[in-house]
């Protein structure tokens, strides 16, 4: 019995030099990246001013918190779950003809590769500078903001989509074609109900990011959350900027738990 | 949804050997109602309006029009901010993929017994992951100053949330078999966990870490809008002074970095799995 232990252990792989390679690469890259760590000064009272937050945060304003007005913040995460939703809808709208034009498994392959170029140069822009450009068309507000998180969602989506659509079981389909269904037979009762429930689950799972990234749009005068609280830690009003941060936390923490129990739902069908 | 069965009564089919079967009615009318409540309220409060879109989303590609042809002189002033971008991306990661890993172990029920400690590790990753970026990264410029350190720091803190979360719930998948197997062989329990319940979760570990990093290539390009160092910092600047053919050049670089980094990133996942 310990004979045979030993002779296991003795014959385990030893790529010992790989890793050895491979973690000094990773410890040169990090020493590497050290060079360019600078700040203008760390101020003597950056303790006290992260105490002051915390004490903002613990101390909320809270007639701000529950105010029912325009600017309170239950009308302000209102507006910022709206623009989330209705981003996430068109969206996952758009990403769907990309999605089938870049899959390889339907469309030639150079065809794929350019939908997957155009995919990943959409992606690579940042948000605030699609912001800036749909301003130009609807105007500063939530609208603006809408249609940002619409292109900035496209990246993730189509790409869940992608594979998704490559995963498709075709057999299924040879077997609606031996049965004799037409075309449309095939994409309604083969293709959808493959599709449907992976689609429904990433736009939902998109929803959370974008609820939680929608501060970005307030950078640029967007609509959303995000203008108040950063014009609030600007100004070192903590209080309200902790009122602000909490009712968002609670609400994504709240979204993302109903979000999960729903995507839970859809894989187990 | 018995009541939505009883309201909307389930399809009997009598097949050739007499049985019958039932086939539920579809609960797709539910969620279509839903989808067009929540629509139609989402449109009123943002004033989401597809005619205007029609009539003037040509203005959308004014200003990328103008971003051709991108300026290639401006490419030296770019180099410098998008290797301090990579820099903060890659320290970020490394320390917040490194720093989660013993809060994550607090965090799986198979390695920690004890309930109350696994729900408070839980409850404080899902609050940092909840917390913005942006606002992360806007707090550490309060504390450390302006700079590549702020970005840094935020880069980490979302790393410790998003890893952590992962591998809490890598480590709750092991199979504990070998770790039991290795305690009966007379090994302590920490041998027991670096031979038996490290190398399951390794691979998963470093191939999370790296997609981490990837995306926080990407992502460290907005930090710089609050002053925390990198690419975004230039942009912005840039943006402001509407040149935007030097705009279209950082955009080009960005892009060529972030699928030069994707790529090797995606070869080395693939060789981990």
């Amino acid at each position: 019995m310990d004979e045979r232990i030993v002779k296991a252990y003795e014959s385990r792989p030893k790529d010992w030099v790989w890793h050895a390679a491979n973690a000094a690469i990773i410890i040169v890259l990090l020493v590497w990246s050290l060079g360019a760590m600078e700040s203008s000064g760390t101020n003597a009272n950056g303790g006290k001013m992260a105490l002051n937050i915390l004490s903002g945060i613990v101390h909320p304003d809270t007639e701000l918190l529950f105010n029912l007005s325009k600017e309170g913040v239950l009308y302000l995460l209102l507006e910022t779950i709206c623009i989330a939703f209705m981003g996430t809808v068109v969206g996952a709208v758009f990403s769907i003809p990309l999605a089938f034009l870049s899959a390889s498994n339907l469309t030639p392959k150079p065809v794929a590769f350019i939908g997957r170029m155009i995919i990943m140069m959409v992606r690579t822009v940042p948000a605030f500078v699609y912001g800036l450009m749909f301003i130009r068309v609807t105007g500063p507000g939530p609208f603006a903001g809408l249609m940002t998180m619409s292109v900035t969602s496209i990246g993730m989506v189509s790409k869940m989509y992608i594979e998704a659509i490559e995963d498709l079981d075709t057999k299924i389909l040879e077997s609606l074609d031996a049965m004799g269904c037409s075309t449309w037979q095939k994409i309604l009762y083969g293709i959808l109900p493959q599709l449907m429930p992976n689609f429904a689950s990433t736009a939902i799972y998109r929803f959370d990011i974008n609820l939680r990234d929608a501060t970005v749009l307030g950078l640029v005068g967007a609509g959303g959350i995000g203008a108040p609280l950063i014009f609030a830690m600007n100004a070192y009003r903590w209080n309200e900027a902790g009122s602000i941060l909490i009712g968002l936390v609670v609400l994504v923490l709240i979204v993302e738990w109903i979000s999960t129990k729903i995507r839970v739902k859809l894989t187990r069908g | 949804m018995s009541i939505y069965d009883k309201l909307f009564p389930p399809k009997k089919y009598t097949l050739d050997n007499g049985k019958t079967v039932e086939q539920k009615s579809s609960r797709a009318p539910i969620y279509v109602i839903a989808i067009l409540i929540m629509s139609i309220v989402s449109i009123r409060i943002t004033g989401f309006d597809p005619t205007v879109l029609a009539a003037r989303g040509n203005q959308f590609f004014v200003i990328l029009a103008r971003m051709f042809p991108p300026e290639p002189s401006y490419l030296g002033s770019i180099i410098n901010p998008i290797l301090d971008t990579i820099k903060m991306s890659l320290l970020g990661s490394a320390l917040g993929s490194l720093l989660c890993l013993p809060f994550a172990m607090l965090a799986s029920t198979n390695i920690c017994k004890n309930r109350i400690v696994v729900a408070i590790m839980r409850l404080m990753f899902s609050i940092i992951r909840t917390l913005p970026t942006l606002v992360s990264a806007l707090i550490a410029t309060f504390i450390f100053g302006l700079g590549t350190i702020a970005g840094t720091i935020a880069i980490a803190v979302f790393s410790f949330s998003y890893i952590g979360k992962i591998m809490y719930e890598e480590i709750e998948t092991v199979d504990m078999g070998s770790f039991e197997a290795m305690e009966a062989m007379g090994f302590t329990r920490t041998q027991a966990f670096l031979h038996a319940i490290v190398p399951q979760v390794l691979p998963a570990f470093l191939s999370n870490s790296l997609y981490n990093f990837e995306g926080n290539v990407r992502y460290a390009a907005v930090l710089g809008y609050v002053g925390a160092g990198g690419i975004g910092l230039i942009l912005n600047e840039q943006l402001g002074w509407r040149e935007y053919p030097n705009v279209g050049m950082i955009l080009v670089v960005l892009f060529v970095t972030v699928f030069v980094i994707e790529s090797i990133s995606r070869f080395a996942r693939k060789k981990l799995v």
